[in-house]
């Protein structure tokens, strides 16, 4: 047996940083918090790197050829019944351990990297603090053994999500974008904690082993109708897929996800990339064999919010010029095709890769979209600008980041043998066995991904001469070297063969790449950026025209569909119209009008009778000696028979 | 008239007629010495109760210190020569009623009670000895515990009065 | 009966005094003379307790052992309020009762 139980340290060694650079890190120099985080996070990272070594190749597998589920770490916390209580530990099996890898990787190259961007920023020492605290919260996250437990360290991570993006607390957006990002996923959290209440209140319990095991009590129980024609547990999985979608960002719940690109780059690549953002999708992998086996129909919704998300936010992101929010809704594309490739797979095997393909498109989305953020983050160093009307012929100026980000848009655009291929490849592939209709969409979202990543490449790095105040200049040592070595991670990530440690049933299978399915895939990966190289390359009215020729559907996009709008309208119309303001009479006039009569009432008595409180020692002294008088007569003399 | 009884005559009048005078006296410094007259008779009733003890206690203590303590008091806050202002009728007339009405009613409950009629004949059957080993004793009608606790109070009550008194800095 | 006296007799003397304290209590204005009424009930007090132990329990000292306490405990009570009574005067230059209505409505 193989002992894991030094695991819960990468848990605690964040944690400890936390709370050592918060209190006491602005008694040294800024510089020491961030190396201090950053020693930390390589710790953890090699912790990681021997945990996955170990678990894959030293574990002997379970008795049927699977990869284990085992407890590294546990420890009562709460306990509510006999049977119901809540545990802090952490559980391994392939997807955490996967989690793990690209949290404590990204989470290492963005802090290096934060070295250099966050430079002579003020507030150097509370960034590091709380990105430790973020990873500490991401990591619990990914390897809770239960649902309460990661329900917790999902609050956290909000939190710390919350204090990222309002970073710069002084600029007003950036105030309000954190409030949107934590009001809208505070909002989801709520049907998330609906779910885990329903699940466990039919189950009785919170453990993943149990629920997501053989002979789960999901199965079993909760499968009455309750509503709609859906049962307990279809709701109670819906319910908690609508947490997952608020963190990942799925339509209608996308809406904080552009606006957190207030937040400091590396932190929009540690979190609004590559790890917070997937915790949804995680989640609903976690519970895979519940959505599967008992909840088929919240799997569908799953696939299809998955589906319609990444072709909506791939539209957006053609016609946004800000290049932090292209890269936002980016993003939110690619998250609504991991859980499309969720929500297609079926279990066990060949069957089950969907399943496979979406944790790989995670893994390797993790890479090649951080590194896309720190390269982002790069260039608006070295320019001043998000908007990428403002940037253009920045190859010859920033030559590392110009690769890197080349390396990085190839592998979104799927080509190959770049890593991005290998992962979309598998969801088309996934997608095709299900449903021709959305195999169609996803390929289109493929097509569309390719066009707006190198729009956005050619608009940065060719397209016109534009003139600067100053000549850009390459970023610092401490910003090229992370993004070269999450390039190399870009380019050989899908080299890994994935289905052979991560799968539906935890069961190793060979997977392979389907001509009929990567071929098509690749042209489409191709026409996009052919396109993209015709209206981009060198400056033409080209996609001005077919921006007005489209008329309202584009300028429908260019302002995200009136998403926002919407929820202005729905919350300031009509629940802030017809509901709170009734409430709020009713509380000004009903509940506040009967206290107010009551401290009325009480305070006109008051006046009346305050004057027998004189101040007099004598009034309450004959008063006193009167009454005890009065009683001595009455008890000894009238009332005695 | 026994002898006991013409003492008791003689204590009880001065009792009474000096607690009156102590309470009506318009001059402080005479409610004073009249309020000493009247502890100096309960002293002596104590003598004819035969607790010598408490009598001698009573004088040193109440006789000696306290009238001594008020009599200092008045020196120190009001002149010998000023007399206290009559109160007004507004305030005699209740006072009067509350107190002659509870004495009346105390009076007249005491003596409808038909107290045993046991015949009890001198002799000082206390004597220091003996007190002073009740109140160190922790058995039965032993006193230690309450000992304890008036020694603490009065130290407490010491240190508070120099504290009250003192003159503060401000 | 006590030696030719009955219990009555102390008792009545005791109320008396309490009540002639009672009556100082509520009419006198100066603190010190309000002081000195406490006195008197407490005096009357002891007697009572005094008389009670001698006449109903000879042979118990419970009662002159409350007296005794009692006692102990007016010397501490006239040593506080004396300073009590001197601090007020500081304050106020008075000592009339009647003037110490600060804590009213």
């Amino acid at each position: 047996m193989v002992d894991f139980s030094y695991t819960v340290w990468i848990l605690l060694i964040p944690l400890i940083m936390f709370v050592v650079v918060g209190l006491f890190g602005n008694r040294f120099k800024p510089l020491v918090s961030g190396i201090a985080g950053t020693a930390g996070l390589f710790v953890m990272w090699i912790l990681s790197l021997i945990t996955a070594y170990k678990y894959f190749f030293v574990l002997e597998k379970a008795a049927d050829g699977s990869f284990q589920k085992l407890l590294a770490f546990n420890m009562r916390w709460l306990n509510l019944t006999d049977t119901l209580h809540i545990d802090m530990g952490v559980l391994l099996d392939p997807i955490s351990i996967m989690m793990l890898i690209v949290i404590t990787t990204v989470s290492f190259m963005v802090h290096v990297y934060s070295i250099g961007y966050m430079d002579g920023e003020k507030g150097f020492m509370r960034f590091f603090a709380t990105l430790s605290l973020f990873s500490f919260s991401m990591l619990g996250l990914v390897v809770a053994t239960n649902l309460f437990q990661m329900y917790i360290f999902w609050e956290l991570v909000g939190v710390s999500s919350y204090l990222l993006i309002g970073f710069y607390y002084t600029r007003d957006s950036a105030v309000a974008a954190s409030k949107k990002a934590f009001i809208v996923t505070r909002f989801a959290d709520l049907g998330f904690l609906i779910g885990i209440l329903m699940l466990s209140f039919s189950t009785g319990t919170f453990d993943f082993l149990t629920l997501t095991g053989a002979n789960s009590p999901a199965f079993s129980s909760g499968t009455g109708i309750l509503f709609l024609g859906l049962s307990t547990m279809t709701w109670s999985m819906i319910f908690i897929f609508m947490g997952g979608a608020g963190k990942s960002a799925m339509f209608p719940l996308h809406i904080w996800l552009p606006d957190a690109m207030e937040g400091p780059t590396p932190v929009s690549a540690l979190i609004h990339a590559a790890t917070m953002v997937v915790a949804g999708v995680y989640l609903v992998a976690r519970l895979f064999p519940i959505y599967i086996f008992a909840a088929p129909v919240a799997l569908d919704v799953v696939m299809y919010v998955g589906a319609f998300s990444s072709i909506f936010a791939a539209i957006i992101a053609c016609t946004q010029f800000d290049i932090k929010r292209v890269l936002a809704y980016s993003t939110m594309s690619q998250i609504g095709m991991m859980m499309f490739a969720l929500g297609v797979s079926g279990y066990g095997g060949h069957e089950g890769l969907g399943y496979m393909a979406s944790m790989f498109h995670l893994f390797t989305h993790a890479f090649f979209k951080s590194l896309l953020f720190l390269g982002a983050g790069a260039i608006i160093h070295a320019v001043h600008t998000n908007v990428m009307n403002e940037m253009g012929g920045l190859r010859k100026y920033l030559p590392i980041t110009h690769a890197t980000f080349l390396i990085a848009c190839l592998a979104i655009a799927g080509i190959p043998p770049l890593s991005g291929f290998f992962s979309k490849d598998e969801i088309l592939a996934a997608g095709h066995d299900k449903s021709m209709l959305l195999y169609i969409v996803e390929s289109i979202v493929s097509g569309l991904t390719a066009f707006y990543m190198f729009r956005l490449y050619f608009s940065i790095f060719w397209g016109k001469e534009t003139h600067y105040h100053h000549t850009p200049h390459e970023a610092s040592k401490t910003m090229t070297i992370p993004l070269m070595l999450l390039a190399v991670g870009a380019l050989l990530a899908g080299l890994i063969p994935f289905s052979m440690f991560v799968s539906s049933d935890r069961m190793p299978f060979h997977s392979h790449i389907e001509m009929g399915i990567a071929i098509p895939a690749v042209l489409v990966g191709l026409i996009g950026i052919f396109t993209a190289m015709l209206f981009y390359r060198k400056e033409t009215s080209l996609p001005d025209k077919i921006y007005n020729a489209l008329g309202g559907f584009s300028k429908a996009a260019f302002h995200k569909f009136y998403i926002d709008e919407v929820y202005l309208f729905i919350t300031k119309k009509i629940i802030f119209n017809y509901i709170s303001r009734p409430i709020a009479w009713f509380d000004r006039h009903i509940v506040d009008g009967a206290m107010n009569g009551i401290a009325y009432v009480t305070n006109e008595t008051s006046e009346g009778i305050k004057r027998f409180q004189s101040g007099q020692l004598q009034h309450y002294a004959l008063v006193f000696v009167s009454g005890v008088i009065l009683f001595t007569l009455l008890f000894t003399y009238l009332l005695t028979n | 008239m026994t002898p006991n009884q013409l003492m008791f005559a003689i204590f009880s009048a001065v009792i009474i007629i000096f607690s009156i005078l102590t309470v009506t006296s318009r001059r402080i410094l005479r409610a004073a010495t009249y309020l000493l007259f009247v502890l100096v008779a309960t002293g002596g009733m104590y003598f004819l109760l035969r607790f010598n003890y408490l009598a001698a206690i009573q004088l040193a203590l109440y006789a000696g210190g306290i009238v001594v303590l008020i009599i200092f008091s008045i020196l120190l806050t009001s002149h010998i020569a000023e007399k206290l202002e009559k109160p007004g009728l507004k305030k005699i007339i209740p006072a009067f009623l509350a107190a002659a009405g509870g004495a009346l009613i105390s009076i007249a409950t005491i003596l409808q009670h038909n107290f045993p009629a046991e015949v009890v004949s001198g002799g000082d059957r206390t004597n220091i000895t003996m007190i002073a080993k009740s109140l160190i004793s922790t058995e039965k009608y032993g006193y230690a515990l309450p000992f304890e606790v008036i020694s603490i109070l009065l130290l407490a009550a010491m240190v508070g009065a120099i504290i009250l008194a003192k003159k503060r800095k401000d | 009966m006590f030696e030719g006296v009955p219990l009555h007799w102390f008792l009545i003397t005791g109320t008396i005094m309490f009540f002639v304290g009672i009556y100082g209590f509520l009419v006198r204005k100066n603190l010190i003379t309000i002081l000195m009424s406490i006195e008197l009930i407490l005096n009357s007090v002891n007697i009572n307790f005094v008389a009670f132990n001698k006449i109903l329990y000879p042979d118990h000292l419970e009662g002159m052992f409350f007296s005794l306490f009692i006692i102990a405990v007016a010397a501490a009570e006239a040593a506080v309020v004396i300073a009590i009574i001197i601090n007020i005067y500081r304050r106020l230059v008075s000592i009339n009762v009647e003037k110490m209505d600060e804590m009213k409505y």
